[in-house]
């Protein structure tokens, strides 16, 4: 428990990692609120992806991966769900059974064999090419987050570029709506 | 749905008017010009000229707190907003409900830095519960109407809504909606019928129980207040509460331990670690009340009532957490007891009682009095005395003076009492006690000050003379902030760094000065015919009440320190040992 100024002893209570799903009335602003909340309460935000998903209504969906301990976690609901265009916030670690996945695209220069070794991993890895020079590659990964960390260190040592990542879209499994 | 045509500066008078508002509290600048117009042209509304937009944003807290209605402020924009930054936070941390205007440069300067240009909407994020900019007319009518509604229901909060000029001068359908103003803003207002089931199991099993209110039964409204005294009397329980909800139950009942917390009574606080049940009434577990954490009411089980979801479990876990409304709840309560016909532990109570009394001898407020010098607890003692048969608000600043009067000022009723808990803000007073004498013309509104915090907001002084609100300041000077010389005093080997007044202005000629007028005292013997002579004074009256200079407010829980080991005045030579390393690192 933190929030006192008298709670002076650091507790060892188990941290742990969250990702939350947020709606949000798609106005001005709204995504400060969100993160503004994160940095103002001193919350982590391991992973954000927002986009408009129902364009007609206006309703955004943000996507946080955050880490805390139980009660914090349980906090950063309460306070989100407290900011006024919040329609609901949902914790899919908590109903389990949800599907994330991120985007990445990653750019390696090399050439000879290591431009062999580069398209060989990336096949192993379902990587799709989508740039080629003669001396690079940019390649796109989809698939959970440990996936792309993996990928981005075997290419380190082929010739690691540049890498741009999505962040989570997660999703529950099973036929009802959020 | 009627529409009418007209300016966006009309619409937000007319929607103001729409709303009920009698009185708006504000300072005019190029950016709401158009506005200031627009409340020329009309009689409805009677604006009020503070001094400082700190000051506008105060006098609506005081305004609403004694009244149960939503505040309103209309500012400019740049520092008339800034300015306004300091009484938003205030509003957000006690949980007042406020409307504040400002004015914003025209749409197409935004973001040019243009002259008086803020980013309002960005400044005022972490200190609204919501705000607004807006940018389209067809929008306008909307937003001051939910603006309304959010600031005034859940928990109550201050909204900010920023206009830009252009959007005043464009015209446009203004309309009132009347239904769903909102989507999705649904604060919930009744308590989980299993919940209360709950609490009630754990109530009826109590040995030991403590009701501990604070300033959500007074905000939930006078129906929160008449079932928690109902409460209080079905079942016995002792009654404490917190700074924010004194008031809410009378303080002259047998039933009323005092306020708990760090300045709170002997009796209050050990209750509150003794206890074996505790229920939790609007109030949020501040840490003003809890002092250390881990050993807070460390063998209570808790029931926590609360309209805002995340107070529930933030600070302290409760067994039973029941998100609703205090009055709501109360109810749902207050039935259910009656339903049960409960067999409480009657001979558990009475020993309970005999505990709680022990405590009570320890009359935890007494102080040394004196012949030579005013004490500062005589002198709220006397205040209280001489004013308690009549129609009494009192407004404070922050510092020693304020827990005096929380402690020796006692209130019979809710709203009467108004004081700056969560944010601690110097110079609330003075302008909240124009807004209450605004609201209430014909009653005695005192605002219980120090030297130091009324200096804060003294330019308030003209607006009471102004409009001849007869506010009575009552300083106790004792040349010192009081509160900071204390802590120094405690813990900081009495090294008084920066916490002397020097150079005070003579209050007798600045209240002349002012328009208003000046009364001094210093000695005891001459105080209650001082205070009557305020009192009798149909005018702002500046009383400088000369007090002893090295009073500390006692009893006190230390830094870093449990409810169980609270000192009291007597003790209070040793306190530079008590508190540890780790405490004086504390607020």
């Amino acid at each position: 428990m933190t929030g006192s100024a008298y709670f002076m002893a650091a507790t060892a209570t188990a941290q742990e990692t969250h990702t939350l799903v947020i709606e949000v009335d798609n106005e001005p602003g709204v995504l400060a609120r969100v993160v503004g909340l994160f940095s103002g309460r001193g919350y982590n935000i391991e992973s954000l992806t927002v986009s408009e998903t129902q364009h007609a209504e206006h309703v955004s969906r943000i996507t946080v991966v955050t880490t805390g301990t139980r009660n914090i976690i349980d906090q950063i609901k309460a306070q989100l769900e407290r900011l006024v265009p919040v329609h609901k916030v949902v914790d899919l670690t908590e109903t389990g059974r949800a599907l994330e996945r991120e985007l990445m695209l990653i750019k390696v220069r090399g050439k000879g064999d290591e431009r062999v070794e580069a398209l060989r991993l990336a096949d192993a890895f379902r990587a799709r090419v989508v740039d080629a020079t003669i001396e690079s590659f940019v390649f796109e990964l989809t698939g959970k987050g440990e996936k792309l960390d993996q990928f981005i260190e075997l290419m380190r040592p082929i010739g690691l570029v540049e890498v741009s990542r999505t962040g989570i879209a997660a999703i529950a499994r099973g036929p009802d709506v959020l | 749905m009627s529409t009418q045509q007209m300016t966006g500066a009309e619409m937000v008078v007319q929607a103001l008017i729409d709303q009920g508002v009698e009185h708006l509290f504000g300072y005019p600048g190029g950016a709401v010009l158009p506005i200031y117009d627009a409340l020329f042209q009309q009689e409805k509304i009677k604006h009020i000229l503070v001094r400082h937009e700190q000051g506008a944003v105060h006098a609506a807290e005081g305004y609403a707190r004694s009244t149960g209605k939503v505040g309103c402020v209309l500012v400019t924009s740049g520092p008339g907003a800034t300015n306004a930054v300091t009484g938003l936070t205030d509003a957000l941390m006690d949980s007042i409900p406020v409307v504040c205007i400002t004015g914003q440069v025209p749409t197409h300067l935004i973001g040019s830095d243009a002259f008086q240009e803020a980013d309002t909407i960005g400044i005022t994020r972490h200190c609204t519960k919501h705000n607004y900019l807006v940018k389209r007319i067809e929008d306008l009518p909307r937003i001051l109407h939910e603006a309304f509604l959010i600031a005034s229901t859940g928990r109550p909060g201050p909204v900010v809504i920023d206009i830009p000029k252009d959007i005043q001068f464009k015209a446009g359908n203004y309309f009132k909606p009347t239904e769903n103003i909102h989507k999705t803003y649904r604060p919930r207002i009744e308590g989980d019928q299993d919940k209360v089931r709950q609490a009630l199991a754990l109530l009826v099993s109590a040995k030991k129980p403590v009701i501990y209110s604070g300033g959500g039964v007074i905000n939930s409204g006078p129906r929160a207040t008449a079932l928690l005294r109902e409460f209080a009397k079905l079942t016995g329980f002792p009654v404490t509460s917190t700074l924010m909800g004194l008031g809410a139950f009378p303080a002259a009942d047998p039933q009323w331990l005092g306020m708990l917390g760090m300045h709170g009574t002997y009796e209050a606080n050990w209750a509150m670690h003794d206890c074996d049940v505790m229920i939790n009434i609007g109030a949020r577990f501040d840490d003003r009340i809890t002092g250390r954490i881990d050993a807070f009411a460390p063998n209570s089980r808790k029931i926590h009532i609360d309209i805002d979801p995340s107070s529930i479990n933030k600070n302290v876990k409760a067994e039973v957490g029941i998100v609703g409304d205090c009055a709501h709840v109360l109810d749902q309560l207050l039935t259910g007891w009656r339903e049960m016909k409960p067999q409480v532990d009657k001979a558990a109570h009475k020993a309970w009682w005999g505990e709680i009394e022990g405590w009570r001898q320890r009359k935890s407020l007494a102080f040394r009095n004196s012949n030579e010098l005013i004490k500062p607890q005589y002198a709220i003692q006397r205040l209280y005395e001489l004013t308690k048969d009549r129609d009494v608000y009192i407004t404070t600043e922050v510092g020693q003076h304020q827990m005096w009067a929380a402690q020796h000022f006692h209130f019979q009723e809710p709203n009467r009492w108004m004081t700056s808990g969560g944010l601690g803000t110097m110079g609330y007073g003075l302008p909240a006690a124009i807004g209450a004498q605004l609201a209430h013309p014909k009653s005695l509104v005192i605002d219980i000050a120090g030297e130091a915090s009324i200096l804060m907001n003294m330019q308030e002084m003209s607006t009471a003379v102004q409009y001849r609100l007869p506010v009575k300041i009552f300083i106790l000077n004792n040349e010192y902030m009081g509160m900071v010389r204390q802590w120094q005093e405690l813990l900081h080997g009495g090294r008084y760094s920066e916490s002397y007044s020097a150079a005070l202005p003579d209050f007798v000629k600045l209240a002349e000065a002012y328009g208003g007028v000046g009364i001094r005292c210093s000695k005891p013997g001459d105080l209650d015919a001082a205070i009557k002579e305020m009192i009798d004074t149909p005018r702002p009256v500046i009383f400088d009440c000369v007090v002893d200079k090295t009073e500390n407010c006692f009893p006190m829980i230390p830094s870093g320190k449990a409810h169980n080991e609270m000192i009291l005045g007597d003790a209070a030579e040793d306190i530079g040992n008590i508190i540890d390393a780790r405490g004086k690192q504390l607020v």
